[in-house]
């Protein structure tokens, strides 16, 4: 069949994003302090609030401790041996049109599959490509705008939009909120700002592709979505990074807000590199996601299909404030080799007959670690709320481990939370039978784990659903004898 | 013609010698059942037959269809028409019953140079053949096995058989653990499988499942060994007899 013939062609690859760029960086120096702040700042040219923010941020973050209470293990990080901003040297200021772009960045995400070229682009989906610190190009920018859609970089935003990105920038996840979302507001340099006006359906998918490629450098990107009331949106970002021995650090931070009536859908393929088999090098990632459904019968959906990075540490939650406002989380999450990936959703049940569902599918193979942990809290006000969360785990041989680490908080007598949880291994008893019936082991892989990430695949954009399914196959390479 | 062919088959588990010298044909269209006490090697047998790993062929050699069986990978094997109805047949988590045969079908399809088949002319065959055996179509959409009764699973496991087509089917043991009427279901099923083109190895402990599904050849296996054969009468005499008959120095040919 087709698609166990594609599944069986990625399966024989190693990371295929794995390459180098030679663009020409413009570095600040190593290390953190008030004037790499100022030196930030600068270089966006933004506003006075911003520098008070981010050194407001900057100074808070000193006085916290990076959290260990996640499943995951990693040598400690000098916060002071990492690059804050790298942008390429072309980028002095930021190019009108794409004919103003180095051409190596642009032959760069088009090996990537990004061609950003407007006329080779997918039809219907409009792309930021964000390289290391700053955003390269916007597609379908103009087209969006007639309908009142501002989709841009977020220092296009700040400078531009000052206003929208005062009034909603750290509502969501304020810098006191944890460490990591403490060192990206004060030292973010680029991400993707989405605004939606009232009563606007969205007609594309809009989409942030994220690479990093400067060597010793941190990314710490910010992405601000705000859905008017009425209005509808969809977003996916996708993720990679070269190959390279080092521990490279992503702290990023992303904050959605859903007025009364809007919905927000959010998609991500995160296929940051992962590091090799023996588990060298390979990117941290440290993501701070939360939504808040602000009005009533708003609703904000999270997927995630989580399959690189060496450490995962990701909670994409909803707030659901609004009264009969629905939050979702759907997420699977795959670990191979040494990965580790701890990783799940807070459901915050404010307002009246809110509403949420969790569905994560771990999936574990080689030494690696998994584990889902999630907290459902019902208000004492949440009237009628309900909670259905399904937490499922796949393990592919025995030195994997899977992990489920639930918190539920029901603080209102009228509300409903269920859970459910299953753990399946596929033995090699299961694969045998399946060679028995001609199918190959890959092929049998394929499909057991294509059947396990069904419900969370479905509900990614078409386009992205085929993407993704061909991610879990080579994520899973090797990983059976 | 000749399907296959075993000669002087010696197979070990973790060193210790389980099959001491198994010499066997079988040729097409032939139902041949092998019987005998629990511990006597007919799984490992039909397991070395499917090329499960973790059994060491020691000696001898096996001819499927005039090719070297033990050259093949489990799944080559398959394809080629080999087919084995599990003792055990496992769960398969997150795949539909339907799913599954569809790849394996088209596997196979593949291998005869076929194209596959469309939606609707596999979900025909499906229905079909699940009626074979008695199994409802709602099986087809739930996962393989999956919270199916032991006597689901037997059927299950002669439905693909049906789907798959092979040259050579061997049954483990389909027998154990199904009651009168589900085991009529299955020898209903297998009986109308039977043809000219396609042979049954048809492993039990006990005789009553070749009541109704009449075997060529009967051979009985003790201590890693073929010590008796003859025809579907052998079997009535081992019923009668016991297994304690062969015990007591009664080897060799009737
Ligand atoms: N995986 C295994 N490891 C060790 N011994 C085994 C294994 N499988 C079977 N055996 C042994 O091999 C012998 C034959 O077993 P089996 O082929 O299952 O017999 P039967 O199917 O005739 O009941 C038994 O003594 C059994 O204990
Ligand atoms: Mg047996």
């Amino acid at each position: 069949m087709a698609e166990n013939d594609i599944l069986k062609e990625i399966t024989e690859q190693e990371y295929k994003y794995g390459f180098v760029s030679l663009i020409e960086q413009e570095y600040a120096p190593k290390g953190l302090n008030e004037d790499i702040i100022r030196f930030i700042w600068e270089k966006k040219q933004e506003p006075p609030f911003m520098l008070e923010w981010r050194l407001k941020a900057y100074r808070y973050w000193k006085t916290m401790k990076e959290p260990r209470w996640a499943k995951v293990h990693y040598p400690p990080i000098d916060y002071q041996d990492i690059h804050y901003y790298a942008a390429p040297k072309s980028f002095k200021e930021k190019p009108k049109s794409l004919d103003e772009v180095d051409p190596e960045i642009l032959r760069t995400f088009e090996k990537l599959g990004i061609p950003l070229r407007e006329r080779e682009r997918l039809a219907g989906v409009a792309v930021d490509a964000v390289l290391d610190s700053v955003s390269v190009a916007t597609t379908f920018k103009e087209k969006l705008e007639e309908l009142g859609i501002i989709f841009c970089s977020i220092s296009e935003a700040i400078r531009n939009h000052p206003d929208l990105v005062q009034k909603y920038l750290g509502s969501v996840v304020p810098y006191t909120d944890n460490f990591f979302a403490a060192l990206n507001s004060a030292v973010f340099s680029d991400g993707s700002f989405v605004y939606v006006p009232k009563g606007v359906r969205c007609p594309m998918e809009l989409s942030t592709y994220f690479r990093i490629n400067a060597s010793e450098t941190g990314q710490f990107e910010r992405t601000l979505i705000i859905a008017d009331e009425g209005s509808y949106v969809s977003y996916l970002e996708g993720c990679t990074a070269p190959i390279r021995d080092e521990n490279q650090l992503h702290a990023a931070v992303v904050e959605l807000i859903a007025l009364k009536d809007a919905e927000i859908k959010y998609s991500t393929v995160q296929n940051w590199y992962p590091g090799d088999k023996e588990g060298k090098g390979g990117i941290y990632n440290f993501v701070t996601k939360r939504g808040i459904c602000l009005g009533e019968n708003s609703k904000i959906s999270w997927t995630q299909v989580e399959t690189g990075s060496a450490i995962t540490w990701k909670y994409p939650s909803c707030i659901l404030k609004g009264d009969n406002s629905v939050g979702e989380f759907y997420s699977i999450a795959v670990t191979n080799n040494y990965q580790q990936a701890d990783t799940g959703t807070k459901m915050i049940h404010l307002g009246k007959n809110t509403k949420s569902r969790i569905v994560s599918k771990g999936i574990a193979a080689g030494h690696s670690n998994n584990s889902y942990r999630g907290l459902v809290q019902i208000s004492r006000k949440a009237e009628g709320a309900r909670n259905f969360s399904q937490c499922d785990s796949l393990l592919l041989g025995d030195k994997c481990g899977a992990h489920t680490f639930p918190y539920i908080e029901v603080n209102n007598n009228n509300s409903i939370v269920e859970h459910e949880a299953t753990t399946s291994k596929i033995s090699d008893e299961i694969l045998f039978y399946c060679n028995q019936r001609g199918i190959s082991k890959e092929d049998a892989i394929g499909l057991i784990v294509n059947g396990f990430s069904r419900e969370v695949l479905n509900q990614l954009p078409m386009e992205f659903a085929v993407e993704a399914q061909k991610l879990l196959a080579v994520s899973l390479e090797g990983s059976v004898g | 013609m000749e399907i296959l062919r075993i000669e002087n088959l010696k197979v070990g588990i973790d060193g210790k010698e389980i099959i001491k010298g198994l010499n066997l044909t079988i040729n097409a269209g032939e139902v041949h059942a092998i019987m005998g006490p629990n511990g006597t090697g007919k799984s490992t047998l039909a397991n070395v037959l499917a090329g499960k790993p973790g059994y060491e062929v020691l000696e001898g050699k096996i001819l499927f269809l005039g090719k070297d069986l033990l050259e093949l990978e489990p799944e080559e094997r398959a394809r080629q028409g080999l087919f084995l109805a599990f003792q055990y047949p496992v769960e398969i988590p997150g795949v539909t019953n339907a799913n599954f045969m569809k790849t394996a079908v088209n596997e196979v399809r593949k291998y005869r140079n076929l194209e596959p088949l469309d939606a609707f002319d596999f979900l025909q065959m499906m229905k079909e053949r699940a009626s074979l055996v008695g199994l409802d179509v709602s099986y087809l959409n739930r996962n393989v096995n999956e919270g199916f009764s032991g006597g689901e699973k037997k059927r299950n496991e002669i439905f693909q058989l049906a789907m798959l087509e092979p040259t050579l089917a061997i049954l483990d043991e389909t027998d154990s653990g199904l009651d009168i009427d589900a085991l009529k279901i299955v020898a209903n099923g297998v009986n109308s499988l039977r043809s000219s083109d396609r042979s049954f190895l048809v492993i039990t402990h006990y005789q009553r499942l070749l009541n109704y599904l009449t075997p060529d050849f009967v051979h009985v296996m003790y201590d890693g060994k073929i010590v008796l054969s003859g025809g579907s009468e052998l079997a009535h005499e081992l019923e009668s007899k016991g297994y304690d008959w062969l015990k007591n120095g009664n080897n060799g040919k009737k």
